[in-house]
């Protein structure tokens, strides 16, 4: 390559440049992509993994000790719905963590992404993008899983797939709002240790709610998983109410909201100084 | 580029002070300053990565705080720490961000190549970032600012940390897009790097420019012609006391604890007369005037942090 060529390649404006061909937030997205091109193999086989595992294991192997119905169906339809919000629960929440905190202080991949034409929303708005992409992936392999379990039972529950991308990024919006004010990832075990783990264990997905003593119900009622859980249960199981799902559905997109709201805000005060 | 008393502000601690700036199409402009003097705070601004709190700013004919996105779709970046992804190969850390600028996927791989060759990285195209040198790191995010054909080119201390080597090949590759006419903005520590890169410079200490001008202007305007520097190898010397004696000789002196710096238009001749006067220092060495001396004498010789 000689340089008379390269400084026709770089005097002066690039001409050929046009704004708008694809959206900016689809520009930030397209860096998770090039991410994920490296964990693909290991991300699906466990997308696979897990939900054969705990089916098997929770619904096929202790389940065949769970004789009389649980909330009227036997105890493995009972639980994979459950499991399906769970699992995206946890999805949402791993990926606004670790990779946030990752784009902000190890990799720095915000800030390379802020000295292009993107903008704080587009960096935000593309990584929640990017994470309903995984959430995506993730619940429509659970549900043709439990499909093969002979766990669906209506049509309905392709709209599982949906509720849990929402479920996700009701948790994952909020998240990111955190992970984008830590100084270190000391603070994500705390979000493990009292917000998944406990909502994995007691939102429903295990037992029905009504089990949990009184005081606890209206607790456990609160939080997004249940709602997530519940509105999944319904919707596979073919028994959905219109306004439980409303009411459902409303919490989800509210919390979804806020937490984008507080995540911009929070991106804003850390990125833009 | 336009700035009239730009002012950068966190908290109540002023990092720029009501600045006034201004860089032609195609010039090479240097901020030199000691660490915390307000270069990195003036860069961030002109990139348009940080808001101005006070005065205003032209990029472009562009206002930042309005037109942030079309500035920096124009403008190519080299922070002071790199963001590349370690994970990702040289080639992918130029396809990702060729794709922010929305640039299609053909003509990024087309300048990748050229870069790449520009940069002497060709041969580590599909390797990954992590394992590559400092030197290389910094190339890489080089040709990387390059990927959108920038009109304006920042730099924030591009050079640092970097063997000699690497440093000229970067300095041979600045030079080459300043004769294409990219306009240069650099921050640097090295007065060496400033005299070869920059056609003018300031040099800032606590937030303001503390003087302006083209590297021989400085050079005529805050220091002499010629350094003599007489030296003691006796610890006891009172540098301050043969500075009495013949401090008159200079223009300006300055006792160091083993040297006594005389800052004078003709060194040979001023230590002919020192001789005369009866100092015997065990060296001398006359020495042409740097920016060195000049930042030196502008910034002070006490660490700031």
């Amino acid at each position: 390559m000689t340089m008379t060529t390269r400084a026709g390649a770089l005097a002066g404006s690039d001409r050929a440049r046009r704004f708008g061909s694809s959206p900016p937030w689809v520009r930030s997205m397209r860096y998770w992509m090039y991410q994920y091109k490296r964990t693909w193999r290991g991300s699906i086989t466990t997308s696979f993994l897990y939900p054969v595992l705990y089916l098997t294991a929770l619904g096929l192997g202790f389940g065949s000790l769970v004789k009389t119905p649980v909330g009227g169906v036997r105890y493995l339809d009972f639980l994979a719905p459950g499991l399906l919000a769970s699992t995206a629960m946890q999805i949402g929440g791993n990926e606004a963590m670790y990779p946030v905190m990752a784009a902000i202080k190890w990799l720095r991949t915000y800030f390379a992404m802020l000295a292009t034409p993107l903008t704080v929303v587009d960096v935000l708005v593309g990584h929640l993008a990017w994470i309903a992409v995984r959430l995506l992936m993730v619940t429509s392999i659970y549900l043709a899983i439990m499909a093969a379990f002979g766990t669906v039972h209506s049509f309905l529950a392709i709209l599982a797939i949906p509720v849990g991308m929402l479920t996700g990024l009701a948790f994952a919006a909020p998240i990111a709002a955190f992970a984008a004010a830590q100084q270190n990832d000391t603070g994500f075990s705390a979000i493990y240790r009292f917000g998944l783990i406990p909502l994995f264990l007691f939102s429903g997905t295990f037992f029905p709610i009504t089990l949990l003593p009184g005081w606890l119900q209206p607790v456990a009622q609160a939080t997004p998983l249940y709602h997530g859980v519940a509105l999944c249960r319904s919707l596979v199981g073919g028994h959905v109410g219109l306004a439980g799902a409303a009411a459902h559905l409303g919490y989800l997109v509210g919390l979804t909201a806020l937490g984008f709201v507080l995540a911009l805000r929070s991106y804003r005060r850390r990125l833009v100084t | 580029m336009v700035a009239r008393r730009l002012t950068k502000r966190f908290g109540d601690f002023v990092a720029v002070d009501a600045i006034d700036l201004e860089i032609g199409r195609g010039e090479s402009y240097g901020l030199l300053g000691p660490n915390g003097a307000g270069k990195t705070s003036t860069m961030r601004m002109i990139a348009c990565m940080s808001p101005v709190s006070g005065g205003t700013l032209r990029v472009l004919g562009m206002d930042p705080a309005h037109d942030g996105s079309r500035i920096r779709s124009r403008i190519g970046i080299v922070p002071q720490e790199d963001t590349l992804d370690l994970e990702l190969t040289v080639l992918d850390n130029l396809m990702v961000y060729g794709r922010y600028f929305d640039l299609p996927r053909r003509v990024i791989r087309e300048r990748a190549e050229q870069l790449l060759d520009f940069t002497q990285l060709s041969d580590r195209a599909h390797d990954k970032v992590d394992p590559l040198s400092g030197g290389m790191k910094r190339r890489l995010t080089i040709a990387r600012s390059l990927i959108s054909n920038p009109e304006i080119l920042i730099l924030d201390e591009p050079t640092t940390g970097l063997d000699p080597q690497a440093r000229h090949l970067l300095w041979d590759r600045l030079y080459r897009l300043k004769q294409q006419g990219v306009t240069q903005v650099i921050t640097t520590h090295y007065m060496d790097e400033a005299e070869q890169l920059c056609d003018r410079l300031a040099v800032m200490d606590n937030g303001r420019f503390a003087a302006e001008g083209s590297p021989s202007e400085l050079i005529a305007q805050y220091s002499t012609r010629e350094v003599l520097e007489l030296r003691f190898r006796d610890p006891d010397t009172d540098t301050e006391a043969v500075a009495t004696a013949v401090g008159a000789l200079a223009e300006r002196f300055e006792a160091l604890p083993d040297r006594l710096l005389l800052y004078t238009d003709d060194g040979e001749a001023t230590l002919t007369e020192a001789h005369r006067l009866g100092v015997r220092p065990d060296s001398a060495l006359v020495r042409r005037s740097t920016l060195e001396d000049v930042f030196l004498r502008l910034t002070g010789r006490s660490l700031v942090d």
